[in-house]
C-alpha cells in the first residue's frame, strides 16, 4: 500500500522543501534593495588658492535621491574622506545618506586620487577653499533646497581628514548648516607631537609611526564611523608619488608641508615654523567661528587622535553657545568601524543631527554624552561587544565624579636604549580594528626600560570615563628625560590590559640627576574608557622608549619615583544611563513568541477537547449487542481500491472467517477496524459505537494484524508486561496465565524475541491479542507459521474463545482453515464481498459433481441428453468432466453413464464455498493484485 | 468524560495509556538508549584519561579566543566540564538528541508494535506527546550525565576552582556553576532543533536509522552552510546559527542577545517540527 502514500508524503516534504528554499533565495534576493537614488559623477574646476585663483580639477560625484528635482528640492551633505582616501571611500556612506534623502556630495580631496593639485593638509586656503566652491557649485543646482541666493541648505560630514575639513569648513563658511566631524583633530601639531604634562608640542614627542603611514600615503585612514571600511588606498592615490615632475621624496605634498615634515622627522622636535604649519590646518584656532550645530564623534580606540581632541574641539565650539554634541564610540584609527552596536548609535545621532539642522524635521537632537565602553568578546564572530551610556551633558575628561586610588612603590632606575630600540609596543597604527589584541596583551613594557608603581586589589568595581592624572618624578643625569606613562588594569593572574594602547608621553626638562631633588609633575593620562573590575589591581608603568614615538638616541639612565612612596592615581567617572541596545527587542519577542506558543497549545486542546465532547458518543441501538457491524466499507489509496463494499456483522459467539486470496483487501478491512487506517468511506461499529480511530472502544477488541510485532531485544514475557502497562489497565485483568497457556511456549517465554521462530512469535502475537480476554478477537492469518498439531489446537481454542459471548473474526487465504475452524464465513475478492453466510450452508452440498470417466466426448453428449442435469462441462484433464445437476442423485448420473458403456473412475461430490473460492482463485491464482 | 470513554472495556481510560512510566522502561529496555547514556560517562573519563597523557605539546586547535578553553581545560572541574560540553556539543549529543528523539517512533513502526500500540487504543495525540516527552527526558539525561560526570571527575581530579576563561575575569566556582547551569540549559534549548527533526522524522518513516540519520546530516548540512559567510543575512536563519551563543554565558557581563536570538530560532524550529509531527501522525495511515 506504501506507493501512494509515499508519494503523498514525498509530495508534502517536496512542497516544503521549495517553499523554504523559496523563502530563503527570496529572502537573499531581497535583502540589497534597488538603489533609490542616482549618481552623477562630474570634474569640477574649482579656483581656489591664497588669491582665490588657481584653478584645481576635482574629481566629484554626486548622489541625487530618487524624486529631487528642481521643484521638490532636498538639502545637502558634502561627505569628505579619510587621508589617503578618494571619493570612492566614502561611497556606502553616500549610499546610506541618500537613502535618508540627502543629495551627497563626495569628491576626491586636491591631491588624492584623480583630484588635481597638492596636499596642503586641510589648509584653509586650499582644501577648504575647495570646498567652499563645492557648496557655491550645490547652491547652484536646481535640486538643492538653498536658505537664500548661493547659500544651499548643506551639512558637511567627515571622518579623519575629512573630520578636520568639517570643521574648518564650518569655520571659514557660514553657509554650513550643520556639521559632523569624526575622529579628528583639534591640533594637528598636539596631535602628532603629544605632550602629557601640558608643554605644547615644541616640546612634544613625536609620533613617528602614525605621522610615518601619513606620509608615506598608504596608511589605513579609510576610517568611517559610518561604515567606510576602504582601510586600502585608492590605487590611484598611490600613483600620484610616481607623476613625473613631482619631487620623489615629496610625492604630492606641496612643498611647506613636506618640508616640515622631513625637519619634524629627522630630529623628532618641532620647530615654531611647523607647528605654526600645523596650527594653520587646524580647527583649534577658530573654533569660535563655527557657528553651524556640531555633532563630534570620536573613537576611543584611536592612538592617533585620542578624545582629548574632540574634548578641545567641544569645549572651544561650545564658548561661543553653539549646539554641540559629543558621541564617543569603540573604535577610531586603531579600532576601525567598532561593533554594530556602536555603529548603529552613531549612525542614528547622526542622522537625527542632520535631520533637525540641515533637512528640518525632527526635535531638536539632545546634546547629551554617549559613549560606550567594552564588556567582553562576541561569542560568534569574535568581535567586541559593547555597552552603550548616556549623560545629559558632556562632562569633559574630568568625568563627572573621580575615585582615587593609590599606587605605591619604590624609586626604580630605568634605562633609556640606544637609538630607541629595543622599544615597547603600545599600539599598532596603521593595523586598523585590531581591538582584541590591545585588551588581550599585545602590549609589552622591556625589562630594566620601566618602572611600576602597583595598587592594593579595588575592592569594588571602577568605570573609568575621562583622563586619569598621577603625580611622578623623575631625576636624569642629562637634565632631560622623555617617559611613557601608562595606566595597565592587572587581574589577579597578572595579566595587564592597557586600555586601547594608550599612553602618555611626557618630556622632562631640567631634571636634577638625584631623585631627592626632583619636582613632581602631573602627568595626564589619554581618556579611556575602561571598566576596572573587584579585585584587578592598577599598575602605573613608566617607561623609556616606545616603537610609536620618536625618542633620545643618547643611552641613559633615569631614575622614576613618585612624589612620596605612594600617590594617588585621579580616575574619572561617570555614571551614565545605560541605552538600552535595541537587540532588547528580541527578549519581547522570544516572551512573546513562548506566550502565542502557550495561547496556541491552549486553543489546540480546548478545540480537540470540544470536538471529542461534540462527538457522536451515542450507541447504535440496533447494533449494541453486535460486536462488530460493517457497513458499505470503502477504502481508497490513491486511485487504487483497496477494498471497494464490505458489509459484514460478527455476532457474539461467532467465529467469522473472513476468507479471500491474497490481496483481497482482508488486511485493509482489518486496518480500519483497528483504527490504523482510516476509512473512505463506510462505518464500523463494535457493541454499537461508531468506530473511529482511537476509539476507546478498541480497548475490547484483541488484535493480531499484518503478523507479530514484538520488541525484539525482550523476552516474550517481558513483551507481553510491556503491551499490558501500555494499555494502562490493572495487570490482574490481563489473565497473563491464560494467555501464556495459548501460547505454549514453555521456558521460552523467557528468551528474547529475537530469538523466535516465527511460529512461536505468531503464537506469542496470539496470546498478546487475547490479554484481557477482549469480547472480540480479530486475527489476521492466525495459523501463519504453525505446525499442523498447533493449527489443530489452535482450531479448538478459537472456538472455545467464541464461547460466553465473544466472537472471533479470523482472516485466512486458506480455504480449509475457514471451513474447520469458523462457524461463519464472509468471502471477499477484490475488495468486495462474494459470498457470506453460515459456512454449514456455504459449505454444504452442492448438485455439483466431479466425474473421471473413461470417454470423456461420449459422456459429455449422453449427459447433456439427461434431464436432470443442466450443464456438463470439461474441467481441464480431458477426462474430468464437472457436471451440474438439478437436483437429481449422483447415483442416477453414475448409473445412466455405466448403462451407456462409458467407465467412471472417479466421482467427487463439489461444494458451494470451494465452487465460490475456486472461481476466485481460478480467475487470478496469483491474487487479485498486489495489495 | 464518561461518555468519552463509553464503550470502552473495564478499566480503560485513554488518558492512563502508554504511561510515561511505562515508555520510559520500554525505552531504558533497549541497549541503545544505555549505550548511549554510557558513552555520556565514558566521555568525560576518556578525556581526563587522555590529558594524563598531556606531553606540554603546543596543541592550539586555532579556535581564536575561545581555542584557549582546551588550554584552561584543566584548571578546575568547571573548565572541564566546560571543555567536556564544548568538544561533544557540536556532535556526540547532536546524535544522542537525534537517537533518542529520532528512533522513538519508527523503530515502532519497524518492529510492528506501533500497530499494537494504536489498537490499545493509545489515543495517537498522546503516543505522540508520550514518546517526545520521553525522549526529551532521556535528552536532557544525557546532556546532565555528560555535564554531572565531567563535573564530578573533573573536580576530583583538579579541584573545585574558579571558572576561567580568556575572554572575561575568572569566575568564582559558586557563580562558575550557575554560569555552567545556564549554558546546559541553552545547549539544551538549542539541541531542541534536533529533537523536533528528529522527532518529525521519526513518526514519518519506518525506518530509525533514516530518521536519526536524517536530523544529524541536516544539523551538519547547517552548520557548513553557516561557515558560508557569503550567504549573509540567510546565515541567521540556519537553525545551527547561534548553537555557540552559549560562549557569550563565559564573558562578564553575560551577553544574551545572541542567546535570546538562539532560543527564540530554536524554539521556532522546534514548535515547527513539532507541530508538523503532530499534524502528520494523528492523521496518517498507520501501514507498517
Amino acid at each position: 500500500m506504501s506507493p501512494p502514500l509515499s508519494r503523498a508524503r514525498r509530495r508534502l516534504f517536496a512542497a516544503g522543501a521549495v517553499l523554504l528554499v523559496l523563502a530563503g533565495v527570496g529572502t537573499w534576493a531581497a535583502w540589497p534593495d534597488d538603489p533609490d537614488y542616482r549618481t552623477q559623477d562630474a570634474r569640477i574646476t574649482v579656483r581656489s588658492g591664497p588669491g582665490g585663483d588657481e584653478p584645481v580639477d576635482l574629481d566629484t560625484r554626486l548622489f541625487l535621491p530618487d524624486g529631487a528635482s528642481a521643484t521638490d528640492t532636498v538639502p545637502a551633505v558634502l561627505l569628505a574622506h579619510g587621508f589617503g582616501g578618494t571619493k570612492e571611500s566614502t561611497y556606502a556612506d553616500a549610499e546610506e545618506l541618500a537613502g535618508i534623502g540627502y543629495a551627497v556630495l563626495t569628491w576626491t580631496a586636491r591631491g588624492f586620487g584623480r583630484s588635481g593639485g597638492q596636499i596642503h593638509l586641510d589648509n584653509p586656503d586650499y582644501e577648504v577653499r575647495d570646498a567652499q566652491r563645492l557648496v557655491d557649485w550645490l547652491a547652484a543646482r536646481p535640486e538643492i533646497s538653498t536658505d537664500g541666493p548661493g547659500d544651499p541648505r548643506v551639512g558637511v560630514v567627515g571622518s579623519s581628514y575629512g573630520g578636520g575639513l568639517a570643521l574648518l569648513l564650518a569655520a571659514q563658511d557660514q553657509r554650513v548648516d550643520a556639521a559632523v566631524p569624526m575622529a579628528t583633530w583639534n591640533d594637528l601639531a598636539n596631535a602628532f607631537l603629544p605632550e602629557s604634562t601640558g608643554r605644547g608640542p615644541v616640546d612634544g614627542v613625536f609620533k613617528k609611526t602614525w605621522a610615518g603611514l601619513f606620509f608615506g600615503n598608504g596608511a589605513g585612514v579609510g576610517l568611517g564611523a559610518l561604515g567606510d571600511s576602504a582601510a586600502a588606498p585608492d590605487p590611484a592615490a598611490l600613483a600620484g608619488a610616481a607623476l613625473p615632475g613631482l619631487d620623489p621624496s615629496c610625492g604630492r605634498f606641496a612643498a611647506d608641508v613636506c618640508a616640515a615634515y622631513q625637519r619634524i622627522a629627522t630630529t623628532g622636535r618641532a620647530d615654531q615654523a611647523a607647528v605654526d604649519l600645523l596650527r594653520r590646518s587646524s580647527p583649534a584656532g577658530v573654533l569660535d567661528r563655527i557657528k553651524a550645530p556640531t555633532l563630534l564623534v570620536q573613537g576611543t580606540a584611536d592612538t592617533l587622535f585620542p578624545l582629548a581632541e574632540a574634548d578641545a574641539n567641544a569645549r572651544g565650539i561650545a564658548a561661543t553657545g553653539t549646539p554641540v554634541r559629543v558621541a564617543w564610540f569603540t573604535g577610531g584609527h586603531d579600532g576601525g568601524d567598532g561593533p554594530q552596536s556602536d555603529r548603529d548609535r552613531v549612525k542614528f545621532v547622526m542622522a537625527q543631527w542632520l535631520d533637525h539642522y540641515v533637512k528640518g524635521t525632527g526635535d531638536a537632537p539632545a546634546t547629551s554624552f554617549t559613549w560606550s565602553r567594552i564588556t567582553g568578546f562576541n561569542a560568534l564572530d569574535r568581535g567586541v561587544v559593547t555597552s552603550g551610556y548616556s549623560d545629559p551633558a558632556y562632562p569633559g575628561l574630568a568625568g563627572t565624579g573621580s575615585s582615587t586610588v593609590t599606587v605605591a612603590g619604590p624609586a626604580q632606575p630605568v634605562a633609556n636604549p640606544p637609538a630607541g630600540n629595543p622599544a615597547a609596543i603600545s599600539s599598532l597604527p596603521g593595523t586598523g580594528g585590531g581591538l582584541s589584541s590591545f585588551v588581550n596583551g599585545v602590549v609589552s613594557d622591556l625589562p630594566g626600560q620601566h618602572a611600576r608603581f602597583t595598587s592594593e586589589p579595588l575592592d569594588r568595581p571602577l568605570d573609568i570615563v575621562g583622563a586619569p592624572t598621577v603625580r611622578i618624578r623623575a631625576a636624569s643625569p642629562t637634565g632631560e628625560a622623555v617617559l611613557f606613562v601608562k595606566l595597565y588594569d592587572v587581574d589577579p593572574s597578572g595579566t595587564a590590559t592597557l586600555s586601547s594602547g594608550l599612553i602618555a608621553p611626557v618630556r622632562l626638562t631640567g631634571l636634577p640627576a638625584d631623585l631627592a631633588a626632583a619636582q613632581p609633575v602631573t602627568v595626564t593620562l589619554p581618556a579611556i574608557v575602561h571598566r576596572v573590575e573587584a579585585g584587578h589591581t592598577l599598575r602605573i608603568a613608566v617607561a623609556t622608549a616606545d616603537q610609536a614615538f620618536t625618542t633620545p638616541a643618547q643611552p641613559t639612565v633615569y631614575t622614576v619615583g613618585l612624589p612620596g612612596d605612594a600617590t594617588a592615581v585621579t580616575l574619572p567617572t561617570v555614571t551614565g544611563e545605560p541605552i538600552a541596545s535595541p537587540q532588547v527587542i528580541w527578549r519581547y519577542v522570544l516572551v512573546a513568541l513562548l506566550a502565542a506558543i502557550v495561547v496556541g497549545l491552549v486553543v489546540v486542546v480546548l478545540v480537540v477537547r470540544r470536538r471529542r465532547n461534540r462527538h457522536d458518543s451515542s450507541v447504535h441501538p440496533e447494533y449494541a449487542d453486535v460486536p462488530l457491524r460493517v457497513d458499505g466499507l470503502r477504502k481508497v489509496y490513491g486511485d487504487f481500491v483497496a477494498v471497494d463494499r464490505v458489509d459484514f456483522e460478527v455476532r457474539r459467539g461467532q467465529v467469522v472467517g473472513l476468507l479471500g486470496p491474497n490481496g483481497a483487501g482482508k488486511t485493509t478491512t482489518l486496518r480500519v477496524l483497528m483504527g490504523l487506517t482510516k476509512p473512505t468511506a463506510g462505518q464500523v461499529h463494535v457493541f454499537g459505537h461508531p468506530l473511529v480511530p482511537g476509539s476507546p472502544v478498541l480497548s475490547r477488541i484483541g488484535a493480531l494484524v499484518e503478523g507479530p510485532g514484538f520488541l525484539p531485544h525482550l523476552s516474550g514475557l517481558a513483551n507481553l508486561r510491556a503491551y499490558w502497562a501500555a494499555t494502562g489497565r490493572p495487570e490482574a485483568d490481563a489473565q497473563f496465565e491464560r494467555a501464556l497457556e495459548i501460547a505454549g511456549l514453555g521456558a521460552s517465554v523467557h528468551r528474547r524475541v529475537k530469538t523466535y521462530s516465527h511460529g512461536m512469535r505468531q503464537r506469542l502475537a496470539i496470546a498478546q491479542a487475547m490479554l484481557g480476554l477482549p469480547e472480540l478477537l480479530v486475527l489476521d492469518e492466525p495459523t501463519d507459521g504453525l505446525d499442523p498439531p498447533q493449527i489443530a489446537e489452535m482450531r479448538r481454542v478459537l472456538k472455545r474463545y467464541a464461547t460466553d459471548g465473544r466472537a472471533v473474526l479470523v482472516s485466512s487465504h486458506l480455504l480449509a482453515e475457514v471451513e474447520q475452524t469458523c462457524t461463519h464465513v464472509v468471502v471477499v475478492n477484490k475488495g468486495a464481498i462474494v459470498a457470506s453466510g453460515q459456512v454449514d450452508e456455504i459449505v454444504g452440498e452442492s448438485p455439483t459433481v466431479q466425474i473421471e470417466v473413461s470417454d470423456a466426448p461420449a459422456a459429455v453428449e449422453l449427459l447433456g441428453k439427461l434431464a436432470g442435469v443442466r450443464s456438463v462441462a470439461v474441467d481441464g484433464d480431458p477426462r474430468q468432466l464437472v457436471v451440474d445437476t438439478n437436483g437429481t442423485a449422483r447415483s442416477e448420473v453414475v448409473a445412466s453413464l455405466v448403462r451407456a458403456g462409458i467407465g467412471v473412475e472417479r466421482v467427487v461430490p463439489r461444494r458451494r464455498l470451494e465452487d465460490a473460492f475456486l472461481a476466485l482463485v481460478g480467475e487470478s491464482s496469483s491474487g487479485s493484485g498486489d495489495r | 468524560m464518561t461518555d468519552v470513554q463509553a464503550g470502552a472495556a473495564v478499566n480503560y481510560r485513554a488518558a492512563r495509556t502508554l504511561p510515561i512510566r511505562a515508555e520510559w522502561r520500554r525505552q531504558w529496555s533497549r541497549a541503545r538508549t544505555r549505550w548511549a547514556l554510557g558513552l555520556m560517562v565514558l566521555l568525560p573519563v576518556i578525556i581526563l584519561i587522555a590529558f594524563q597523557f598531556d606531553s606540554t605539546g603546543d596543541d592550539d586547535n586555532g579556535g581564536g579566543e575561545f581555542g584557549s578553553l582546551i588550554d584552561l581545560a584543566t584548571s578546575g572541574g568547571l573548565n572541564f566540564t566546560l571543555f567536556c560540553l564544548y568538544v561533544s556539543a557540536t556532535f556526540l549529543l547532536v546524535v544522542a538528541v537525534a537517537l533518542f528523539c529520532g528512533d522513538t517512533v519508527a523503530s515502532e513502526a519497524q518492529w510492528g508494535s506501533l500497530r499494537y500500540l494504536l489498537a490499545v487504543p493509545v489515543p495517537r495525540a498522546r503516543l505522540v506527546a508520550v514518546k517526545l516527552v520521553v525522549a526529551l527526558g532521556y535528552s536532557g539525561l544525557a546532556l546532565l550525565t555528560l555535564a554531572g560526570t565531567a563535573l564530578a571527575i573533573g573536580t576530583a581530579r583538579y579541584g573545585w576552582e574558579p571558572l576561567r576563561s580568556t575572554v572575561a575575569n575568572e569566575i568564582a566556582a559558586g557563580p562558575g556553576l550557575l554560569r555552567l547551569l545556564g549554558i546546559l540549559g541553552y545547549l539544551a534549548v538549542v539541541l531542541l532543533v534536533v529533537a523536533g527533526l528528529a522527532f518529525l522524522l521519526s513518526v514519518t518513516t519506518d525506518a530509525p536509522l533514516g530518521a536519526v540519520g536524517g536530523a544529524v546530516l541536516v544539523w551538519i548540512l547547517s552548520s557548513i552552510l553557516d561557515q558560508i559567510t557569503a550567504l549573509g543575512f540567510v546565515r541567521n536563519l540556519l537553525p545551527t546559527h547561534y548553537s555557540t551563543a552559549w560562549l557569550g554565558l563565559l564573558s562578564t557581563p553575560v551577553q544574551v542577545d545572541d542567546i535570546v536570538k538562539g532560543v527564540i530560532s530554536a524554539v521556532v524550529y522546534a514548535t515547527l517540527f513539532w507541530s508538523l509531527a503532530f499534524w502528520r501522525f494523528t492523521r496518517k495511515d498507520v501501514t507498517s
